[in-house]
């Protein structure tokens, strides 16, 4: 029954072939739509993801400065208020932190015989690389030695390895950062973009104390942040309070006034930006599927016509011996037939619609196979809900009035 | 069954039609038999009930009272799939206006009833080939209705009817859409099936000399039936003949 079926839909649909690849279109473009915007919305959560692991872990980002407008006050981070004293606060009294870093940087022209390089430089102290979760592709981290004597040694990122070296090995070669000589002691792994589109391999990372004797030729403690990483994800907001207390504490600030530094937990932002993401996925998704249920409403439509139509061709089947069963299978084939070419017409479709607008846009995109059988699954489904009710109705049709019909 | 049976016996039909509160009582108790082998014509004007009857014997409609068996099986209370089935093995129908499937050879279209009975596609074939052969279509397989005259269709819907090898050939005004000639040759195969396979045949015809190739002629009037008598001497159907008389007949 369902083999002839199947036989008699692809006929039909073969005679009206304007009419069925109109059909197919609906579900086509609802299908299509649908893949395609899952797609950007799980790239879109993968590279935030991503970013977020990039940033480093639990991360508490600390700037001199107030963020409040009100009164006048200068940018964040535009008053030195922070030292690399706070820093060591910070480590040694609270216990919720994990790691610190001070962070003192400086753009600087990088230099390796004939090439040279426009990059920042990063002065900060061994434990940059935990902070910010950070590995070497090669080489050795600098050491505290190097850090109490401002030693010359620096840990170079791909971009700048790019720069300077091609796909050579840079570990152990002496470039000039500035007028200074350095030695090259490792070669940070690639981060790739952040979310803002910097690029986190564009750097050379130091000590501190090299960045400001030799660099910077500031005397004093001040730094220009300090990151702070946290034990556990869920002690973030207390580690934040006991940060902001500490350095209040130091600072000297009395009860009622701001305070002149900033605590940014960058997780919050990145988690704003994800439920900003899923928000926005789920708004364009829902625009697809009310695109696929118009493709559905489609494909009942023009199923409604063919029983009509053809409401004499049923009569004669009837006529002959064909139970309510054989005309019902008839036409749910016939409609399911259609919203199964438009499914994986859609599904190919979306998933070039996708690659492309991927690539046009600078958007990373994501195929799950799951969303592609969801998809097929759904335009099947739709065949069968939407075509039900003209085969049913072509199925109950009287064989007697069926076969007056005109 | 045995031969000796009816291969229709009806008894105490009625069907009553209800539009609304208005009841019309389109047959008023017919008790009616058709015999194996029998050639029965039945006539009537119209809104005498003979489109209702045709219907019921035809399986196509449940009358509201009386008795059908039909090839010895009560098929009065069937359902709409039982009597899909009967239609299916036991009768074979043609109709005025031919209900041929458009745009599909008359291959397919005779093999149609024995695609609902999930015979094999290599039987379907062959038997199909068979009947076609029956009525002289055996050179026009693959040609579809639009390719075939009004009385090439017909026959092929006679092929149709046969290749189930039903108990009972039901033909619905089957020459109302050919001229005259045509006519004479649909008749003529029915006669010929009659008389060369013992084809049980019931036809409908509100024309006399239609009725008249039969033998034996029912008349229905106000549902009921008015007149059933033996046709003494059946004409017989021949398109020859029909020809040169067709400056008379012609018109009707």
């Amino acid at each position: 029954m369902w083999w002839m079926a199947l036989r008699l839909a692809l006929r039909s649909l073969l005679r009206n072939k304007l009419r069925a690849a109109l059909t197919v279109l609906g579900i086509l473009i609802g299908v299509a739509a649908v893949v395609a915007m899952t797609a950007l919305g799980d790239g879109a959560s993968t590279s935030i993801e991503r970013q977020m692991s990039a940033l480093g872990v639990n991360l508490l980002w600390v700037f001199p400065g107030a963020t409040s407008t009100s009164g006048v006050r200068g940018e964040v981070g535009s008053r030195p208020t922070l030292s690399e004293d706070d820093s060591d606060a910070i480590s040694r009294e609270l216990f919720n932190v994990q790691a610190v870093a001070p962070v003192l940087s400086v753009s600087s022209q990088v230099v390796y015989g004939s090439r040279n390089y426009a990059t920042r430089v990063t002065g900060s102290t061994p434990d940059y690389l935990r902070v910010r979760a950070w590995t070497l592709s090669r080489g050795q981290p600098f050491t505290d030695a190097d850090q109490r004597i401002a030693g010359r040694a620096c840990l170079v990122g791909e971009t700048v390895r790019r720069a300077l070296f091609d796909t050579a090995d840079p570990v152990g070669q002496t470039i000039r950062i500035g007028r200074v000589p350095c030695q090259i002691v490792g070669l940070l792994a690639p981060k790739g973009q952040g979310s803002f589109g910097q690029d986190y391999d564009d750097t050379v990372v130091m000590p501190i104390s090299a960045v400001r004797a030799r660099l910077k030729h500031t005397p004093g403690r001040d730094v220009d942040q300090i990151l702070v990483s946290v034990r556990e994800q869920y002690l973030m907001a207390r580690a934040q309070e006991q940060v902001s207390a500490l350095l209040r504490q130091r600072h000297r600030i009395p009860e009622a006034e701001e305070n002149d530094f900033t605590v940014r937990n960058l997780q919050d932002l990145m988690a704003t930006l994800e439920r900003t993401r899923s928000t926005l996925s789920a708004l364009l998704l829902s625009i697809a599927c009310i695109a696929l249920l118009v493709g559905g409403i489609g494909v009942m439509n023009i199923m409604l016509v063919s029983v009509s139509e053809r409401t004499r061709e049923i009569g004669i089947r009837m006529a002959v011996g064909a139970r309510s069963n054989d005309i019902l299978a008839q036409f749910l084939v016939e409609a399911i037939t259609l919203s199964a070419i438009g499914g994986v017409a859609g599904l190919a479709l979306g998933v070039g619609a996708g690659a492309a607008l991927g690539k046009a846009m600078e958007w990373s995109v994501r195929f799950s196979p799951v969303a592609a059988v969801v998809a097929l699954a759904t335009s099947g489904g739709i065949g069968v809900v939407f075509g039900f009710f003209p085969a049913r109705r072509a199925a109950q049709l009287d064989p007697i009035q069926a076969l007056r019909h005109e | 069954m045995t031969d000796a049976e009816p291969v229709i016996r009806m008894e105490g039909i009625e069907k009553v039609y209800r539009t609304g509160d208005v009841l019309f009582h389109a047959l008023r108790g017919v008790d009616f038999s058709v015999n194996h082998g029998d050639f029965v014509a039945v006539g009537g004007p119209s809104g005498s009930g003979k489109s209702t009857l045709m219907n019921l014997v035809g399986c196509l409609d449940r009358p509201s009272a009386g008795r059908y068996l039909l090839a010895g099986h009560d098929v009065s209370m069937l359902d709409a799939d039982a009597r899909s089935f009967a239609r299916n093995r036991l009768i074979g129908f043609v109709f005025q206006g031919f209900n041929l499937l458009a745009r599909t050879s008359a291959l397919e279209n005779v093999e149609l009833p024995l695609a609902y009975r999930g015979t094999s596609s290599r039987e379907r074939r062959d038997r199909a080939r068979e009947a076609l052969a029956l009525v002289g279509l055996g050179d026009k397989l693959a040609n579809t209705p639009s390719q075939l005259s009004g009385g090439q269709q017909q026959r092929v819907a006679i092929a149709r009817a046969l290749v189930t090898d039903p108990k009972v050939l039901l033909a619905d005004e089957p020459t109302g859409n050919l001229d005259s000639r045509t006519s004479e040759e649909v008749l003529e195969i029915l006669q010929r099936l009659h008389r060369e396979r013992g084809l049980t045949i019931v036809l409908v015809t509100h024309e006399a000399d239609v009725a008249a190739c039969a033998s034996r002629s029912v008349i229905v009037r106000d549902g009921r039936i008015a007149s059933d008598t033996r046709v003494a001497n059946p004409r017989v159907a021949s398109p020859s003949a029909m020809a040169e008389s067709s400056a008379a007949g012609g018109g009707a």
